[in-house]
């Protein structure tokens, strides 16, 4: 509809989760998640988003990111063209890996988060050697 | 909630005609936020564009590429923003849940209300966003004419 382009990863779309309190639309960020045999990383594109406005939270298998993005233009500008508008990501995930908690290591670097969730001792794979009898 | 901004009040340009793209552009961004649940436009970068009396603002959301990466050129009244995005490898063990980011060549073109001065223009590249600053031509800026009476 419209001719818009479907094919078109790199935009963003709102989420219809939870509304926070303050005033601004919410878009959910671009991931990609992977899973290695000793960890699990994410990367998250929030543009525009410092280190001290993003949360992160790890509890009871959910995580959660939330990124408040200050608006940049001053008020003295007048605006000729508007295809973002500053607001806040948010985005929710279920983990069914146990995540050592401690080790968790995050970086915010051009916009983009990378997270690491290392794996419990416990819950990685080990090889079983079986014994002849 | 993008609803809101069905009808903001723009600057109004020499161009009449410009008026009316304005508004088939929002309507555009109206039915595209109801059709797909807020998705954006289909173009990369999304761009901002902003001016007072003196520039002419540009923002870009760029997220997770190189400043060295971005080319910008500025030529009269265009402002030209393109590069590549690269997502690097993460090794050949691992396995992908979810893979939503993509890579690739970009390039956009604005065309802007006036002429600004190219050799003055500046940018700048924080958090995934790029700021351009792009003063505006001598020429081009509003002069306070004096009247004086004719005797």
């Amino acid at each position: 509809m419209f001719g818009k382009d479907e094919s078109n990863n790199l935009q963003k779309s709102t989420n219809q989760a939870p509304e926070p309190t303050y005033h601004g639309p919410v878009y959910s960020p671009a991931v990609d998640i992977f899973e290695s045999e000793d960890r699990i990383s994410l990367l998250a594109d929030m543009p525009g988003v410092k280190p001290k406005d993003l949360k992160i939270d790890l509890r009871d298998n959910t995580l959660t990111l939330s990124g408040h993005v200050e608006s940049a233009a001053p008020s003295s500008e007048a605006s000729i063209l508007t295809e973002f508008e500053s607001g806040t990501y948010f985005r929710q995930f279920t983990l069914s890996e146990v995540i050592d908690q401690l080790k968790i290591d995050a970086k915010l670097s051009d916009g983009v988060l990378r997270l690491e969730l290392p794996k419990l001792e416990r819950a990685k794979p080990r090889q079983i050697t079986v014994k002849a009898s | 909630m993008l609803l809101r901004r069905v009808w903001p009040s723009r600057p109004v340009f020499e161009n009449p005609f410009s008026e009316f793209d304005q508004v088939r552009r929002e309507m555009m961004r109206v039915f595209d936020s109801m059709t797909s649940a807020g998705t954006r436009s289909g173009v990369f970068p999304p761009m901002n564009v902003s001016q007072d009396s003196d520039n002419f603002y540009v923002h870009a959301e760029l997220p997770g590429i190189k400043a060295s990466d971005i080319n910008v050129t500025a030529l009269r009244n265009r402002v030209s923003i393109s590069g590549r995005r690269e997502i690097p490898q993460e090794g050949d063990k691992v396995s992908y849940h979810r893979k939503e980011r993509a890579e690739g060549e970009f390039s956009r073109t604005v065309t802007l209300p006036g002429e600004v001065a190219a050799d003055k223009v500046e940018a700048r590249y924080t958090d995934g966003v790029l700021r351009l600053t792009l003063p505006k031509a001598e020429e081009t800026k509003p002069r306070q004419i004096a009247v004086s009476v004719a005797s």
